[in-house]
């Protein structure tokens, strides 16, 4: 099995086979983080930009680690000191970037789809690092090896994703993520949060988070965002935290060995008691260490060696 | 100069008639439809019609374009050269224009500006509300008398019932139909699709189909309430095909209409953020398609209008959630409606019916009709001429068509307006 894409768009288009060889060689990559001196050569000459038109602190900075522990250039763009502001478009910024020559571009727009239509006009290859509420491919990717370490199998497994899943673009990916690597996915959140059809995604929907946490492997928590309560999408954030915030007693109803993830930032108190982010099934922080080790090796595959 | 047509066939809905028939226009006017050979070619300009259908000239009912205001994407002058170059000898041209058509001035420019360009016949849409603001009423009396034949806040739909119950009640003084853009901008919110499966897939935020039904249903009510002359633009689901034959069943003196692409695609068609797709209301399901069928077979949806919405690469070559709503269909419609007639989904009678007299009586315009005496507005139609859409030869100043490179079976090979051949291909 290879891995021959110019672009990172979303796990949709993604083969199960290409999974496990980017999670394989994420997993090799993770030493490199350990060594005193933590970088290899495997990218060096190589430029990589970062174009972010959201906010972001922990996605950003994975993708620059990534790049620098494998040696390549690094630049970042964000939108405040950025020419989207003066009114150019998305295309034009782009085309502009790509005519100073990087390798490979990490887009974060908040437009579904963004990622896609860049990818159709620059030759250069693009990774979609969260695109409205459509993907965002290598949290699902730093999940399945979050989980993958934990478990030592991703087929077979009963993962409960929560919250919003209606905005949320990590719940998408690991939809498709976790069904085509052979586990179950079971969704939970309030009504409102629910899209119809979510069940033609191969996951099973349910409102009662109880239901869903019940004989769990995994349960991963949404980030609830605070504005959807003036958007009618819900009640109280008492009320949410009552029937949607993971709490210790849930992780009675879960496998013995049930691990917690989410995909931060936390709100702690909300979808999230501090005990369960804290305690001991919690791999919150796992995943964030995990996440630059995935990003490694997906860049490596799109701009990596060979190819060059 | 007389015009004779000859040798082809007369499908006119407006007289049941399917039959051979010659056609002798003198003066702008048809003044005689004859069986074959009856009147005389001597001295006048012969068009031969053989293998061909002769058809009032079609009249599509909604089509926006864009002047005053938005030049860029659309002039009155080529607006209306894709309208001959589709078949369509007359337009009705909705108000959302800059300035918005609310006043006679307006309407007297399009008129003027319509005339000038010599293409097909251009009927203003005059605005329900001032400004399409939907808070005043606009002077209806005014613009009718400047020669808007209908009302419509197309694209900015009327949110207040009262309002729109007093647009009708107003607009029954001058006897001028009302045209809803049914929906519920609340619901809308911020979906930009249609809300199914296909939103979910590409994290798009949908539109419900209860977005367009609702306001469908508060419609027929204020109809009912006010006997105004209510009017439906793009029905695009069989939620509101079903609305409107139980109220058509009741007897209300409802009109509806449709556009090609809800018959022609689905919100499939929005795969790969393929921004032409995006139109509103949103291209919606196989379900939603059969019952658009349906409802033109059974005569719940009068007519097809293709909602015609140029825009330049500005609107469209951009991320999907930034687009503009809108496709442009003038040059398209008669074709995707053949396909049906081909498909054995609606008889060449229904098809014509719907887009020639159809409009015509429900703007209360001259036209769609060869019965001899009126206006000599005629398309000459080749049924079986096979050809691609290709967006390069349109006459639109825009390009947002998701059919291009589509292969279409019968177009219009000529139209005449008032008498004279205004385009031949």
């Amino acid at each position: 099995m290879e891995f021959r894409r110019k672009d990172l768009l979303g796990i949709a288009d993604l083969e199960p086979e290409e999974i496990s060889l980017i999670l394989d060689t994420a997993s090799s990559f993770k030493e490199i983080s350990t060594r005193p001196i933590k970088k290899v050569p495997t990218l060096r000459g190589k430029t990589v930009m970062t174009m972010f038109y959201e906010p972001s602190t922990r996605t950003r900075m994975s993708f620059e680690i990534a790049a620098k522990r494998l040696s390549a250039d690094t630049l970042n763009l964000t939108v405040a000191a950025s020419s989207a502001v003066k009114g150019e478009t998305l295309a034009d910024t782009a085309h502009n970037l790509e005519a100073m020559a990087p390798d490979v571009l990490i887009i974060r727009h908040p437009s579904s789809g963004a990622p896609h239509y860049l990818a159709q006009r620059l030759k250069c290859g693009v990774v979609n690092a969260g695109d409205g509420i459509h993907e965002h491919p290598t949290q699902a990717l730093l999940d399945l090896l979050t989980v993958r370490e934990a478990k030592g199998t991703l087929s077979g497994l009963k993962v409960a994703i929560i919250g919003d899943i209606a905005h949320s673009r990590v719940a998408r990916s690991n939809i498709y993520a976790f069904t085509k690597m052979g586990s179950q996915v079971t969704l939970a959140g309030p009504g409102t949060m629910l899209p119809p059809y979510l069940e033609t995604l191969g996951a099973t929907v349910t409102t009662s988070l109880v239901e869903a946490v019940t004989g769990a492997d995994v349960i991963m928590m949404l980030r609830l965002q605070l504005e959807r309560q003036g958007q009618m999408y819900l009640s109280t954030l008492r009320e949410y935290s009552t029937f949607f915030g993971l709490a210790p007693k849930h992780l009675k109803l879960a496998k013995e060995d049930v691990i917690i993830l989410h995909p931060g930032p936390l709100n702690r108190g909300v979808e999230i008691s501090p005990e369960v982010a804290d305690g001991p099934h919690s791999l919150i922080l796992e995943q964030v260490t995990n996440g630059v080790a995935v990003r490694m090796a997906v860049l490596y595959f799109l701009i990596g060696g060979e190819k060059g | 100069m007389s015009l004779l047509i000859k040798g082809g066939l007369v499908v006119d809905p407006s007289q049941g008639l399917e039959e051979r028939r010659d056609l002798l226009v003198e003066r702008g006017k048809i003044v005689a439809l004859e069986p074959p050979g009856r009147i005389s070619d001597n001295g006048r300009r012969v068009i031969s019609a053989q293998g061909l259908v002769v058809a009032p000239g079609l009249v599509d009912m909604h089509v926006h374009l864009r002047e005053p205001g938005e030049e860029y994407k659309e002039t009155i002058c080529t607006g209306t050269r894709a309208a001959v170059q589709g078949g369509f000898s007359a337009v009705a041209a909705m108000p959302n224009t800059k300035p918005v058509n609310d006043t006679a001035a307006v309407t007297r420019l399009i008129l003027d500006q319509a005339k000038e360009a010599r293409n097909a016949r251009v009927y203003p849409v005059g605005a329900v509300s001032v400004g399409s603001k939907g808070e005043v009423l606009g002077e209806y009396g005014d613009l009718k008398a400047a020669g808007a034949v209908a009302l419509t806040d197309d694209g900015q739909p009327v949110t207040s019932a009262l309002l729109m119950r007093r647009a009708l009640e107003y607009a029954r003084t001058f006897d001028l139909p009302v045209i809803s853009h049914c929906e519920d901008l609340d619901l809308r919110a911020d979906g930009v699709m249609h809300e199914g499966r296909v939103s979910l897939q590409l994290g798009l935020k949908g539109i419900p189909a209860a977005a367009e039904e609702v306001m469908v249903f508060r419609d027929l009510a204020l109809a009912r309430l006010t006997g105004g002359r209510l009017h439906i633009a793009h029905v695009s689901t069989g939620g509101s095909v079903a609305l409107i034959r139980l109220a058509k069943a009741q007897g209300l003196a409802v009109t509806a209409e449709t556009a090609p692409h809800y018959f022609s695609l689905t919100d499939a068609a929005v795969l790969g953020y393929n921004t032409h797709a995006k139109v509103n209301p949103p291209l919606r399901t196989d379900a939603d398609v059969a019952a658009i069928k349906e409802g033109l077979r059974d005569g719940t949806l009068d007519a097809i209008a293709c909602d015609h919405a140029p825009h330049s690469s500005l609107e469209k070559e951009v991320e999907f959630t930034a687009a503009a709503f809108g496709l442009i269909g003038l040059e398209t419609s008669l074709g995707l409606t053949l396909k049906l007639v081909h498909a054995g989904e609606l008889s060449l009678m229904q098809a014509i019916a719907a887009l020639s007299p159809n409009p015509a009586r429900i703007l209360g315009v001259e036209g769609g009709s060869l019965t001899p005496g009126g206006p000599a507005d005629i398309t000459l139609i080749d049924l079986n001429r096979e050809w691609t859409v290709d967006v390069n030869t349109f006459a639109s100043k825009s390009r947002n068509c998701p059919f291009n490179g589509w292969t279409l079976k019968g177009r219009a090979v000529m139209t005449i307006v008032g008498g004279k051949v205004v385009w031949e291909g």
